[in-house]
């Protein structure tokens, strides 16, 4: 049981990533028709702005410090952050300390820009063109970006530390009532588990309970009828791809501490994040957001010692096997509606 | 001639001559000069473009006809290199037979993806390739290692058991491939004043089965079948109104197109017997899609051409370093040089994809018939100019597809 509890926990921030990159695309694909291929990019770009922000943050110019000597006996120099000078040391340190989370504020406005940029820049010319294209095109755009990246922040991952509060893990187990040690469990990727949460629910409720959200899904039902009705919903689509960027964004950020960022991260996200929208139904947002977690979930059973006895090299392969299985059986995926993406 | 009309057959041997005179033709610069580390008639390199041309060529008879995206074609390619080292583990080290059982296995394995893929058209047959590919690219990594060679990958040892021919040479050394006693590796070096030409046995074998493998699928264009292909590209409804059935053709050509690969993966594997993993992991798919886009999907010469570039763009400007790049620019007073330096450096060395990738986006957005396309219309501009009034603009075009 307790073996069970632990690859459901292991399963879950996987299974987040998947969700969150997944429901992006999805958003793309039901509002706007677009196959996105460099929505993993967008990922790994908001990986970036964190990594980013904890270098602006740790800018530092060097003061002389007359307490300490190096073993010249000269004074020491000591790089000390600008935050320090503004904010006080211990506040300063705090800051630094939390950059990760710190970079979500500024994430969100970025990944935005971008996502409109993107939009209103590239892939609104083609909408008329078939899906091929798209995908191409989207495809070349997801290199451009990864070899950007790769020029200014080299090819090597760069660690981004989680807060020091967040860092270690904690006994899960005897939380609810097993034996001590016997489910250990990150903070960190509870941290992020909770966050996808709130992300997936802000976004549903977006779409839900909002006048801006009641027409984009009025949009994506019958996009002709909600234009000859006055709306202007080329524009409301076109935030929409700026939200969509701004929670793959946001995935990638909180992602950090997990994986340290590196410019083909996004790729390898990507591949199985269409698995994901593929699996769950395109078009389908609940099904992308559950797709994520059952593959995620899935893949960390498989990886279990005794599943990887009975079937060798299952881990390697269960998510494509779903995938097939599903798209040969479900052809729609597990919630997808009629209609969507059907020749 | 050969079952070609003329044009085709001027294509052809358009292509034969530049195949052959390779060495001379990719070989501009004398030797020593600066100018040399453009040169790519080098063996090694010369048998890459012919090989991801045949690579390229098999998979355009899917996409360029049919428009089916196959994100998971490496995954035949690397199918078939396994095969072929299998057989050069086992039976003989010519290059006959390994090359045979390539294509065979590829096509068997692409029967099998292809039947299952087929069930499904647009992006789900995209993700459902990719998918096979990616499978069988983290099975040959782990648990097939015993087949695969698993990370290391497969190659030849001192104790192979080859039934027809030697384990081991006198001299202690693993045997060479070689084609009916002709070995690979040789090469006939010819120089002429400071040239230095170099005609490689294995690269002109390659280049004798680049040649079959294009004039095969000039023949597949230009035959009914190819029309029957290129009717499942524009409208599969009207096809089944009509009474024909899409699927036997499309699976057809997905085998024909792992064939292909498979025969890709062969040569591999003779020219240099060692077989990876990494070859079937999905960017080296993604590699040979953007091959056939940016040289011109659906015509007979692009993607034959966009291999090339790619591996040229890989292998030559991937080399060009900040010291070289100065060099280039010594002639101009020293800050602007300093400007141009770092301007251009981001696009070579290591950021040649940064440069390819931008190509393609290019080609995508303003040349859906890639480099192809792009020669055509600048042909048709000139040839406007030239005879303004000529009738054959109107002709012209009429026939944009295709060539």
């Amino acid at each position: 049981m307790d073996a069970i509890i632990l690859q459901i926990l292991n399963g879950l921030d996987k299974g987040s990533a998947y969700a969150l990159i997944a429901l992006g695309l999805t958003l793309i694909f039901g509002t706007l028709g677009v196959v996105n291929f460099a929505h993993g990019a967008l990922f790994m770009i908001g990986a970036f702005v964190a990594v980013t922000v904890s270098r602006l943050l740790t800018l530092s110019h060097q003061v002389i410090d007359e307490t300490r000597t190096d073993f010249l006996g000269n004074p020491l120099k000591v790089d000390v952050p600008y935050i320090y000078g503004w904010f006080g040391e211990s506040t300063g340190a705090a800051i630094i300390d939390w950059a990760v989370p710190i970079s979500i504020l500024i994430a969100i406005p970025v990944m935005i820009l971008i996502g409109v940029i993107m939009e209103r820049g590239l892939i609104k010319h083609f909408y008329k063109r078939p899906h091929a294209d798209q995908i191409l095109v989207t495809f070349g755009l997801a290199i451009v970006l990864q070899e950007i990246i790769k020029y200014f922040y080299g090819a090597n991952p760069i660690p981004t530390p989680a807060p020091q509060a967040f860092v270690g893990s904690f006994d899960f187990g005897a939380l609810i009532g097993f034996d001590a040690n016997s489910i250990i469990y990150p903070y960190w990727r509870l941290v992020y588990f909770g966050f996808s949460m709130v992300i997936i629910t802000a976004v549903f409720a977006f779409l839900q309970f909002t006048t801006f959200g009641m027409v984009v899904r009025a949009g994506m039902a019958d996009r002709e009828t909600v234009g000859l009705l006055g709306i202007n919903i080329d524009k409301r689509f076109t935030i929409m791809f700026g939200i969509a960027a701004a929670v793959a964004g946001l995935a990638g950020v909180m992602y950090t501490p997990i994986n340290s960022p590196n410019y083909h991260m996004g790729m390898d996200f990507l591949v199985l994040s269409f698995v994901v929208v593929v699996v769950g139904g395109m078009g389908s947002l609940p099904g992308a957001v559950a797709a994520g977690f059952l593959l995620g979930i899935l893949e960390s059973f498989a990886s279990m010692g005794a599943v990887i006895d009975l079937i060798p090299g299952i881990n390697q392969v269960i998510i494509y096997l779903v995938a097939i299985v599903i798209l040969l059986t479900r052809p729609r995926g597990l919630m997808g509606r009629k209609g969507v993406m059907e020749e | 001639m050969l079952g070609l009309n003329k044009k085709d057959m001027n294509l052809l041997l358009l292509v034969a001559g530049l195949v052959i005179f390779a060495p001379f033709i990719l070989n501009p610069f004398p030797e020593g000069s600066e100018l040399a580390q453009f040169n790519a008639g080098y063996p090694d390199l010369m048998q890459r473009f012919v090989i991801f041309g045949i690579f390229a060529i098999g998979f355009n008879i899917l996409f360029g006809l049919t428009g089916y995206l196959s994100f998971g074609h490496a995954a035949f390619l690397g199918v078939g290199s396994y095969a072929g080292v299998w057989m050069m583990k086992l039976l003989t080290m010519n290059v006959v037979p390994a090359i045979m059982i390539s294509v065979v296995v590829a096509g068997l394995f692409s029967l099998l993806i292809g039947y299952i893929s087929l069930r499904r058209s647009g992006i789900y047959f995209s993700i459902l390739t990719l998918a096979f590919a990616q499978m069988s690219f983290a099975l040959a990594y782990s648990v097939l290692t015993p087949l695969t060679g698993g990370e290391t990958g497969l190659q030849l040892s001192l104790n192979d058991p080859r039934v027809l021919g030697i384990s081991a040479t006198e001299t202690g050394s693993i045997p060479v491939t070689h084609f009916f006693g002709l070995e690979m590796r040789d090469s006939f070096e010819l120089a002429l004043g400071s040239w230095l030409f170099t005609f490689n046995a294995g690269y002109y074998l390659c280049a004798a089965v680049m040649l079959i493998a294009f004039y095969l699928s000039i023949r597949i264009f230009r035959s009914p079948f190819g029309m029957m292909l290129r009717a499942v590209k524009s409208n599969q409804q009207r096809m089944k109104y009509t009474g024909l059935n899409p699927k036997p053709y499309t699976l057809a050509a997905f085998v024909i197109s792992g064939m292909y690969a498979g025969l890709a993966g062969g040569l591999m594997v003779s020219m240099d017997p060692l077989a990876g993993a990494e070859r079937m992991f999905w960017t080296a798919s993604g590699e040979v899609v953007l091959m056939a886009i940016l040289g011109g999907a659906g015509t007979l010469i692009g993607p034959v051409l966009g291999a090339g570039l790619i591996k040229y763009m890989e292998n030559i400007l991937s080399k060009i370093n900040s010291t070289i790049l100065h060099e280039w620019f010594a002639f101009m007073p020293d800050g602007i040089e300093d400007v141009m330096v770092t301007l251009v450096y981001p696009f070579i060395g290591k950021g040649w994809h940064l440069t390819l990738g931008i190509m393609f986006m290019l080609v995508v957005i303003f040349l859906p018939g890639g480099l192809v396309e792009g020669g055509q219309r600048i042909a048709r501009l000139f040839r406007r100019r030239g005879a303004k009034t000529d009738d054959s603009g109107a002709e012209q075009s009429q026939n944009t597809p295709a060539e």
